[in-house]
């Protein structure tokens, strides 16, 4: 298809496409005046139901839990498609590391490959802070669990080899991916065996705004976060060895 | 200018169409798709605001205050992570693309090709 005929039959689309958003979005309340009691109501009940103060929290892990349990799933399987569409191609074959004669480092500047490394630990405690903060505060599992990705690939910014070798052990994320997902199956499980229901809480409450409050809320947001960290640093290490493979050739 | 937050999503979505339309770049036209992806975040919040009212947060207001849909927040939360996923594995197949086509422009690949 040429260059012209295609952005014509998109125009065509666009025109389209534009007519059908206009109609929908004329149903839509004007902005600022949504009433959904749903929303409402489970904002209300957050405080006072499960005594965490995120009410976005509670309803993601709590309300409706079930609903992240397969996202987190989602997030497991792509994952492991990454793996499955990535590493298939080297049909076993191990990355070899570099050698030193030709190993260049990602930063070039020494006073900046300090200030990275340097940085690993804030971010480190950092994730950890929003993670295990995810019921009190905006946060949680899923993006204290980007941060820490961050944090751990900050290593490999900050140093001077492509492959990390010990310090990016394949083996520990996928297991931290896994006990991510695991995590959070199992603690719905735990619903069933102690409260009747799976996912429905089983733990004491706590009290409002302490640490340990929310019943199983800290516990999913902990899952949460291993899963997506493993998760990323399990895609993000794919990537990176398809580079080094690139590098060398093969590819 | 209360149309004004679904004008931004409806202009995310099409502008991000058009560069998938455009594309000369495997890895263009994903961070494209990315952008029509956006489109459905701004919409989702804009759909659950409610006029004076703050985040859903407790910890330093009071529980009586008027606070926006937090459905619609968890929502977004769940179409971010579904935006990574598929963004990774996208890459993922470019990957792939490039290594069978020796190219990552998709007007040079060869449906029949490889």
């Amino acid at each position: 298809m040429s260059e012209r005929l295609r952005l014509t039959v998109f125009a065509a689309g666009v025109v389209g496409f534009g007519a059908v958003l206009v109609w929908g979005l004329a149903g839509l309340p004007s902005f600022g005046d949504f009433d959904g009691r749903y929303g409402q109501y489970l904002a209300h009940a957050a405080v006072p139901e499960r005594h965490a103060t995120s009410a976005v929290a509670v309803t993601t892990l709590d309300f409706r839990g079930f609903d992240t349990l397969i996202e987190e799933f989602i997030l497991f399987t792509a994952a492991v498609g990454v793996v499955v569409l990535l590493r298939v191609q080297r049909a076993g074959e191990e990355v070899p590391a570099e050698p030193d004669a030709v190993r260049r480092p990602t930063a070039h500047s020494g006073s900046l490959r300090s200030v990275i490394t340097a940085l690993v630990g804030p971010f480190l405690l950092l994730g950890l802070a929003i993670v295990v903060h995810g019921h009190l505060t905006p946060g949680g599992g899923f993006q204290g669990g980007v941060i820490l990705m961050a944090a751990l690939f900050l290593v490999y910014l900050g140093g001077t080899h492509m492959r990390l070798g010990p310090l990016r052990p394949l083996a520990a994320t996928e297991a931290s991916e896994g006990v991510g997902a695991a995590g959070f199956a199992l603690i719905g499980l735990g619903g069933i065996v102690v409260a009747g229901a799976y996912l429905e809480n089983f733990l004491p409450f706590g009290r409002v705004s302490n640490l340990v409050s929310g019943g199983d809320i800290p516990l999913l947001n902990i899952a949460v976060g291993l899963e997506v960290m493993g998760a990323l640093l399990v895609v993000l290490g794919e990537f990176l060895d398809q580079r080094l493979l690139m590098r060398k050739g093969r590819l | 200018m209360s149309f004004l937050p679904y004008a931004v999503a409806a202009w995310l979505f099409v502008i991000g169409l058009y560069g998938i339309v455009t594309s000369r770049n495997l890895v263009h036209l994903i961070v494209c798709l990315s952008v029509v992806q956006s489109s459905t975040y701004v919409l989702l919040l804009a759909v659950g605001y409610r006029t004076n009212a703050t985040a859903p947060i407790f910890a330093d207001i009071s529980t009586s205050r008027s606070v926006v849909d937090p459905i619609v927040a968890t929502l977004t939360l769940t179409d971010v992570v579904v935006e990574a996923t598929v963004v990774a594995l996208l890459l993922a197949l470019a990957v792939q693309a490039h290594r069978r086509f020796g190219t990552l422009d998709p007007n040079e690949m060869g449906a029949l090709r490889g």
